[in-house]
C-alpha cells in the first residue's frame, strides 16, 4: 500500500528523518514509536505532503504523494487540533468532511451512530463550537472525522494522548476493529508502548530519524520495546 | 522585573520567523507615525497665529480652552478605533513567583508609553513654546502643559476602562454631535461653558493638581480592575458562545463548490473580524456620495472610476487580500483533505464574484447622478470580475501570516504584510490609469468600454488563469503551511 524509498528530511544541517526503505502492506495496522524528536510527526507530515522531502519519495497506493493529489480521496488523517475548524459545531464539521468525501448527511449520521459510546454524550448536540470544546473532546471529534468516507489509509498521530482512560480503551477497540477490515491500513504513532503493542500488528521504532527496529507484534514485543527504551534511558530493565 | 518583561516583548518580536515582513510593516507604520507627529507639531506651532487671526479680540489661550472639550471627546472617539489595548501573554507568569501587581503595573505602565499619548503632546508643546516666545508667564505655561499631560493620561486610562464598549462609543458620538449642534445653533454654548474650566489650568497654576490626581485615580481604578482579572478563567469565561446552527442547504445548489461556499459563509458570519469586514464593505456603498455630491469632482472622471472600482470591489480587496490566510488555523487539514486546490480557489472566486454583483446592485441608485455614473460602475464591476479576481487570488499565494479569526479588525494588522500594500497597486491603480488614458485621449465611452472588454477577456480566460494560479498555490503550499502554523504575536 505504502512504499517509502530513500526518504529523508533535512532542516539546515540536521537530518531529522532518514528512511532508506519501508513497505507497509495493505490492511496492516502499523505502529510508530519513538522518543520526542524521533521523527514520527515528520514522517506523517511527509505522508500527507504537508512538508517537502529533502530526498526520496513516498508512494501511496501507486500515487507519489508529492507530485499528485490523487492520494487524497482514499487517505484520511488526524494530526493535531489544527485539523479542526474552530467555528463549526462538531456536527457541521462532520458533515463538511462528509461532503468532501462524497458522503451525504444520512451516511455520516449512520457512521456517527456507531461512535455514540466513544463520544460519551459530550460531542453531539452540545450547541458548542469546536473551539469551545475541551482538548480531549476536540480530539475525539477529529479522530472520528478521520473515519468518514471509508478511507483506505487512516493516519492518526498520538491518538491516545489527552484522552481519559475510558476513552483510551474504547479507542483501542475502535482501531482494532478498523484494522480488522482487510483493505484498511491504519498508521498510529504513540508514546504509550502498551497501547501500540495492543493495537498494531507491526511496530517500527524511530530513533533520531533512523529506523532502529521493525517488529511483528507478538507477546514478547512489549518487553522488547521496554528493554530498548530502558537502555536508551540508561536503566536496563531487569527481567 | 519591568526590564525583564520588556526584554521578553522585544524577543517575541525579533525572534518571530516572519520578522522581515513585520519589520517592513512597522517601518511603514513608523514613517506614517513620524509624519503624523511632525504635522501635528507644525500645526501646534502655527496654531497660535491661526487663532490670533480667527479670533483677533481674544487670547489664543482662551480660544484653545474653548475647544478643548471637543478635543477630549474626539480623542476618546478616535482611540476607540485606533488604540490597541495593551496585551501580554500572562499565562506563563501565573505560576511563576512574579507578583500579580507587578504584571498589572507593567501592562498599565506600557500603555502610558503609547504613541497616542504623544499625539497631543506633539501638538501642545510647540504651542506652549510659541506662547513663551510671545511673553506668556513661564510658570503658568509649563504647569499648563503638565496639566494637559494629566488629561491625556486620564483619557488613555479611561479608554482602557471603556474597553471597546460599543455603547460608550455611541454615547461619546452623540455627546460630540449634540454639543456641536447646541453650539452651532446657538442654543447653549458648550464652548463658553467649558472655556473657563480649561483656562483655569493656565490661569491658576495650582489647579494642575486636579488633572494629575484624576489621572492617578483612574490609573488606580484600572489597576484594581486588572489586578483582579489576572486569572485564567477570567480570561476564558466570556469566550464560549452558544452555537447557532443553520442548515444552509441552499448552498447545495452550487454543486461541488457548495460545501466550501457554506464554510466560507459560516466563517464570515461566526467570526468577529470577518463579520465587521462585511459591515465595513456595506458602508462603503456611500463612499461615492463624497465624490458625486461635490461640485469640484463633477468633471474629474478618473476619480469616479476610482470610486467605481472601490465600491464594487471593496469586499474583493478587504476579503480577497487575505485569502487563504482566513483558513490559516486549519490550513494543514485543508491541504490533506480530499480538496483539489483548484476547487478551493474556485469557490473563493465565486464568493467574491457574488459580492461584486451584489455591491454593483447596491450602487444602482447612483444613476440619480446621471447615466455616466451607472456606466462607470458597470465597467468597473466587469473589470473587477474579470481581472481583479485572478489578480487578488494570485497575490494571495504570497500570504504566509496566520490570522486569528476572533479578533477585532480595527487597527488589527494581523496577517498584513508587504503583500497587502503591493496588491493594492494592480487592483486599484492600474484600472484608474487605464481609464484616465483612454478617457483623456478619446472619451468616456471608450474608457468604460476598455475596462469592460478587459473584464470580459479576463472572464473568458478564467479557466486558464485559474490553472496558473493553482500551480502557484501548489508551489507555495509548504511555505504557507509552515507560516500559518506560527501563532501571531
Amino acid at each position: 500500500m505504502i512504499t517509502i524509498e530513500n526518504l529523508s528530511k533535512i532542516y539546515g544541517s540536521q537530518k531529522v528523518l532518514n528512511i532508506e526503505s519501508l513497505q507497509i502492506l495493505t490492511g496492516q495496522s502499523f505502529g510508530l514509536v519513538g522518543n520526542n524528536g524521533a521523527g514520527k510527526t515528520t514522517l506523517f507530515s511527509l505522508l500527507l505532503d504537508l512538508i517537502q522531502p529533502s530526498t526520496g519519495h513516498i508512494i501511496n497506493n501507486g500515487v507519489q504523494v508529492n507530485t499528485s493529489e490523487d492520494w487524497k480521496p482514499f487517505t484520511s488523517s488526524f494530526i493535531d487540533e489544527t485539523f479542526l475548524i474552530g467555528y463549526l459545531t462538531p456536527e457541521e464539521y462532520f458533515y463538511f468532511i462528509g461532503d468532501l468525501r462524497g458522503q451525504n448527511k444520512a451516511d455520516v449520521d449512520k457512521l456517527l451512530a456507531q461512535y455514540q459510546d466513544f463520544f460519551h454524550g459530550e460531542i453531539l448536540g452540545q450547541k458548542k463550537y469546536l473551539r469551545d470544546l475541551s482538548k480531549g473532546n476536540q480530539k475525539k471529534a477529529g479522530i472520528v472525522a478521520s473515519f468518514i468516507g471509508k478511507p483506505k489509509v487512516v493516519i492518526l498521530d498520538e491518538p491516545f494522548a489527552n484522552l481519559d482512560p475510558t476513552t483510551q480503551i474504547r479507542l483501542k477497540q475502535i482501531i482494532k476493529e478498523l484494522a480488522a477490515q482487510q483493505d484498511v491500513t491504519v498508521l498510529v504513532s504513540s508514546h504509550d508502548l502498551i497501547h501500540v503493542t495492543e493495537v498494531c500488528e507491526r511496530i517500527v521504532v524511530l530513533n533520531k530519524g533512523e529506523m532502529v527496529k521493525d517488529i511483528e507484534t507478538s507477546t514478547e514485543t512489549l518487553k522488547e520495546l521496554e528493554v530498548f527504551f530502558g537502555a536508551e534511558s540508561g536503566n536496563v530493565v531487569v527481567e | 522585573m519591568f526590564k525583564r518583561f520588556s526584554s521578553l516583548q522585544w524577543k517575541s518580536f525579533f525572534r518571530s520567523s516572519n520578522l522581515g515582513k513585520s519589520l517592513g510593516i512597522k517601518i511603514v507604520m513608523g514613517f506614517f507615525g513620524v509624519y503624523m507627529l511632525l504635522s501635528l507639531a507644525a500645526a501646534g506651532a502655527g496654531m497660535y497665529f491661526i487663532l490670533k487671526e480667527i479670533f483677533p479680540d481674544q487670547s489664543p489661550m482662551w480660544s484653545i480652552s474653548q475647544y478643548f472639550i471637543y478635543w477630549i471627546l474626539m480623542e476618546l472617539f478616535l482611540r476607540y478605533f485606533m488604540q490597541k489595548l495593551p496585551v501580554m501573554d500572562i499565562k506563563p507568569f501565573l505560576t511563576t513567583p512574579v507578583k500579580k501587581s507587578t504584571i498589572a503595573h507593567y501592562i498599565l505602565g506600557r500603555s502610558a508609553a503609547s504613541i497616542y499619548n504623544l499625539l497631543t503632546l506633539f501638538f501642545i508643546v510647540p504651542f506652549a513654546i510659541t506662547l513663551l516666545f510671545n511673553g506668556y508667564p513661564v510658570l503658568n505655561v509649563l504647569l499648563w502643559v503638565v496639566g494637559i499631560i494629566g488629561i491625556v493620561l486620564s483619557i488613555n486610562y479611561v479608554n482602557l476602562l471603556i474597553n471597546k464598549n460599543d455603547k460608550v462609543l455611541i454615547g461619546i458620538g452623540i455627546l460630540l454631535a449634540l454639543g456641536y449642534g447646541l453650539d452651532y445653533f446657538g442654543v447653549f454654548s458648550i464652548k463658553e461653558f467649558f472655556a473657563p474650566v480649561f483656562h483655569a489650568l493656565y490661569a491658576y497654576p495650582i489647579t494642575v493638581l486636579i488633572p494629575m490626581s484624576l489621572a492617578a485615580l483612574i490609573y488606580y481604578v484600572n489597576y484594581k480592575f486588572l489586578r483582579n482579572k489576572i486569572y485564567l478563567d477570567a480570561k476564558l469565561k466570556t469566550k464560549s458562545v452558544e452555537a447557532n446552527t443553520s442548515d444552509m442547504s441552499w448552498t447545495k445548489r452550487f454543486g461541488e463548490m457548495g460545501s466550501f461556499l457554506q464554510l466560507d459563509l459560516k466563517m464570515i458570519w461566526r467570526n468577529k473580524r470577518t463579520k465587521s469586514q462585511v459591515y465595513i464593505s456595506l458602508l462603503f456603498v456611500f463612499y461615492g456620495l463624497v465624490f458625486y455630491t461635490q461640485e469640484m469632482y463633477s468633471s474629474m472622471m478618473p476619480m469616479k472610476a476610482f470610486v467605481g472600482i472601490f465600491m464594487t470591489g471593496i469586499f474583493l480587496s478587504n476579503f480577497g487580500q487575505f485569502i487563504p490566510a482566513w483558513d490559516s488555523s486549519y490550513y494543514s487539514m485543508m491541504m490533506s483533505q480530499n480538496i483539489p486546490m483548484r476547487k478551493y480557489l474556485e469557490s473563493k472566486g465565486s464568493l467574491i464574484t457574488v459580492s461584486i454583483v451584489f455591491m454593483f446592485l447596491l450602487t444602482l441608485p447612483y444613476v440619480y447622478f446621471g447615466w455616466d455614473a451607472l456606466a462607470i460602475n458597470f465597467g468597473c464591476a466587469l473589470y473587477n470580475l474579470g481581472v481583479n479576481i485572478p489578480v487578488i487570488l494570485y497575490f494571495g499565494s504570497f500570504n504566509k501570516k496566520r490570522i486569528e479569526l476572533d479578533q477585532s479588525p480595527f487597527g488589527n494588522m494581523q496577517g498584513a504584510s508587504a503583500t497587502q500594500f503591493l496588491v493594492m497597486l494592480p487592483v486599484l491603480i492600474v484600472p484608474i490609469i487605464l481609464f484616465s488614458i483612454f478617457y483623456y485621449i478619446f472619451n468616456l465611452e471608450v474608457a468604460v468600454g476598455v475596462l469592460s472588454v478587459l473584464g470580459i477577456i479576463g472572464f473568458a480566460m478564467k479557466n486558464y488563469l485559474l490553472g496558473l494560479i493553482t500551480e502557484q498555490y501548489k508551489k507555495k503550499k509548504y511555505g504557507m503551511i509552515a507560516g500559518f502554523k506560527e501563532k501571531a504575536s
